[in-house]
């Protein structure tokens, strides 16, 4: 149990890419903090300069107030969940789980006791003697965090620990692991590039791009409020409608000239991008409904019927719009419909992809 | 691609002896004729089935003495050659393993030229370097030893590349599990990696220990007392161009004794590396 405190953090690989660009962040005791973005934003190396892994080039890393850049995996009492969950092929399950406890001289009989408690708790017991290839998927998945749970470390480091895993196996681990991580109260730093697992699991969010931090929050903070272009398209599925808008004073209308109808809209100057998520559109019926929303026409393209709801892909203008509706939908495309969204619904962002 | 009809299974299996009887004759042979005495042998044709003789000249061979060879006995060339052999496989693989592991996880200055001066010793045969190699032997006094028999032979390239491949797949979370979980250099490389290459050392064991026991030219320069001789170059020692003056029974016997081994350790290896076969990941 322990904080964690990133402050100025860089790193600059011998190439000359740089990897990770000032990043700051303060990580509460007993939270679970991930870090989300697309591959090659810097979320994995960020962790495993935390993990020790890598050499920080510039800033300081503290772990429970004590500054770690100088120490090794091992001295920082952490534990890693890797990727392909880095079991010892050729010893058991139990000695997986052991091995970190007897390279730190813990007594036998204690470690028989730890191993067997942990592997109760993951429902391991009857799996102690097997190797790791004798295992399934979501077995080694298991005993990988039990190597980890087993160490009781100041900090968990989960590096996208199920996406070897299918998808019905990574909707059930993940509910487990946020279950262990809550009932053991270790604060952990989890990196996905899945932001549903990134939503469902975090305590608090860091939305990465291209090595820098776009946004740090909870995960319903960000989604109501993007701070940036990118963290408004990256968060949420389908993502964000992203419509380009005209420059200039008058009727709020986007880049291609289509008028945004219905009332109370009014725009900076300074906006240059509307988002409207898909499921803050509905379809107008009657002209009641014009009041207080911003109305497009639209053409539909294509339905894609999920089930539960059905995605409606149209063409505002030159753009293209998905439109979230619940059941089913008896539109066909090519039909021309109108949709609105509360303008409180609308995310506005300027030229920098800055939200206003 | 199994096809039961009869008739092919016949022409199979009729395939397969005539193999089977060509590899097996003459080692079948040889074995009939240490067993028979020097006048048999001399006096044409050769029984086809062994004599009485067995047990007398495998005693003569092994413990007596052989006069054409100084009257060293077969007892001691095998241990020469066993020693030889054991000391050249297990010199060759404890070399390479830690040089490969020394190429691949650390990163030091000069890495990958270290690695290239080590792989081009593979352009230069052991008979190219057999001058001054024989010079640098006899000034450290080291001829008629066990150890001017074996030193030079060790040192090897392919054992090092075999093992730096090997050492490249390891996946790199590997070694990061264990640094997390505490584990030195040492530790790594004693808990994991080599258990890991178990599959490996062995099959390396089996090549190397052959090619130690088969080894010719080398020995032949290096040792000029019988006693510390191979079986191999004693072989051709007992062997002289007037065939009366040949024990043939015994250089018989001999050549029997001299396969054993190398069949042994295959024999015996082979359940390891089959073992590790099957135990690797799928």
């Amino acid at each position: 149990m322990a904080t964690v405190d990133l402050k100025n953090i860089r790193k600059i690989y011998p190439g000359g890419f740089e990897a990770v660009k000032k990043v700051n962040l303060a990580i509460r005791d007993g939270a679970l903090c991930v870090l989300v973005g697309p591959s090659g934003c810097g979320k994995s190396t960020l962790l495993r300069m935390i993990a020790g892994l890598e050499s920080i080039t510039e800033g300081e890393i503290a772990i429970d107030g004590r500054m770690v850049n100088e120490l090794g995996p091992a001295e920082r009492d952490i534990a890693m969940v890797f990727q392909n969950y880095a079991l010892y092929p050729h010893m058991s399950v139990y000695d997986n789980m052991a091995y970190g406890l007897r390279n730190r001289r813990m007594p036998k009989p204690e470690i028989d006791k730890r191993v067997r408690e942990v592997a109760a708790t993951l429902e391991l017991d009857h799996l102690l003697t097997r190797r790791p290839r004798e295992l399934s998927g979501g077995q080694r998945q298991r005993v990988a965090m039990g190597r980890a749970i087993v160490r009781n470390p100041k900090l968990f480091l989960f590096d996208e620990p199920l996406s070897n895993l299918d998808a019905k196996l990574r909707g059930q681990m993940r509910v487990e692991i946020k279950n262990l991580q809550r009932s053991l109260g270790v604060t952990s730093v989890y990196v996905t590039h899945d932001q549903l697992e990134a939503m469902t699991l975090a305590d608090v969010l860091v939305v990465m791009n291209a090595g820098n931090v776009e946004q740090i929050g909870a995960p319903l903070d960000i989604y109501e409020k993007p701070a940036t272009l990118f963290v408004a398209s990256f968060i949420g599925a389908p993502p964000m409608n992203l419509l380009p808008l005209r420059h200039g004073e008058g009727r709020a209308a986007l880049a291609d000239g289509t008028e945004i109808g219905g009332s109370g809209l009014s725009l900076s100057g300074e906006a240059t991008t509307l988002g409207i998520r898909p499921e803050n559109l509905f379809l107008v019926t009657n002209n009641d409904e014009i009041g207080g929303n911003a109305i497009f026409e639209i053409v539909i393209r294509a339905i894609e019927p999920v089930g539960a709801e059905s995605f409606i892909y149209g063409d505002v203008g030159k753009t293209r719009l998905v439109v979230r509706v619940a059941g089913k939908t008896a539109m066909e495309p090519g039909a021309k419909i109108h949709v609105g969204a509360k303008v409180a619904d609308l995310h506005v962002f300027d030229d920098a992809g800055i939200r206003i | 691609m199994i096809d039961n009809r009869p008739s092919r299974r016949i022409i199979a299996h009729a395939t397969l002896l005539v193999g089977v009887f060509i590899v097996a004759f003459p080692i079948y042979y040889t074995f009939v004729a240490s067993t028979h005495s020097l006048q048999t042998i001399l006096r044409p044709p050769l029984p086809l089935i062994p004599g009485d003789r067995f047990l007398e000249n495998y005693a003569t061979a092994l413990f007596g003495g052989i006069g054409q060879i100084g009257g060293v006995s077969v007892g001691r060339l095998l241990w020469n050659s066993t020693v030889v052999a054991v000391l050249i496989a297990v010199g060759k693989i404890l070399i390479s393993i830690i040089s490969a592991y020394a190429v691949v996880f650390f990163r030091f200055p000069l890495r990958m030229t270290f690695f290239w001066l080590i792989f081009i010793t593979l352009m230069l045969p052991v008979e190219v370097r057999i001058l001054p190699t024989y010079k640098v032997m006899v000034d450290f006094g080291l001829i008629d030893t066990y150890a001017g028999l074996t030193l030079p032979l060790m040192a090897s390239a392919t054992a090092t590349l075999l093992f730096r491949q090997f050492f490249m797949t390891i996946p790199g979370e590997l070694l990061e599990a264990a640094r997390v979980d505490g584990a030195g250099p040492w530790r790594f490389f004693w808990d994991i990696l080599l258990p890991l290459s178990k599959t490996n050392i062995a099959a390396l064991f089996v090549i190397q220990f052959i090619y130690g026991w088969t080894q010719y030219l080398w020995p032949l320069l290096v040792t000029n007392r019988n006693d510390m001789g191979t079986i191999v170059i004693a072989l051709r020692k007992m062997i002289s161009f007037a065939d009366a003056d040949t024990q043939w029974h015994l250089v018989m016997v001999t050549c029997i004794l001299a396969i054993l081994p190398p069949i042994l350790v295959v024999v015996f290896m082979q359940r390891w590396f089959v073992r590790g076969l099957v135990e690797t990941e799928k």
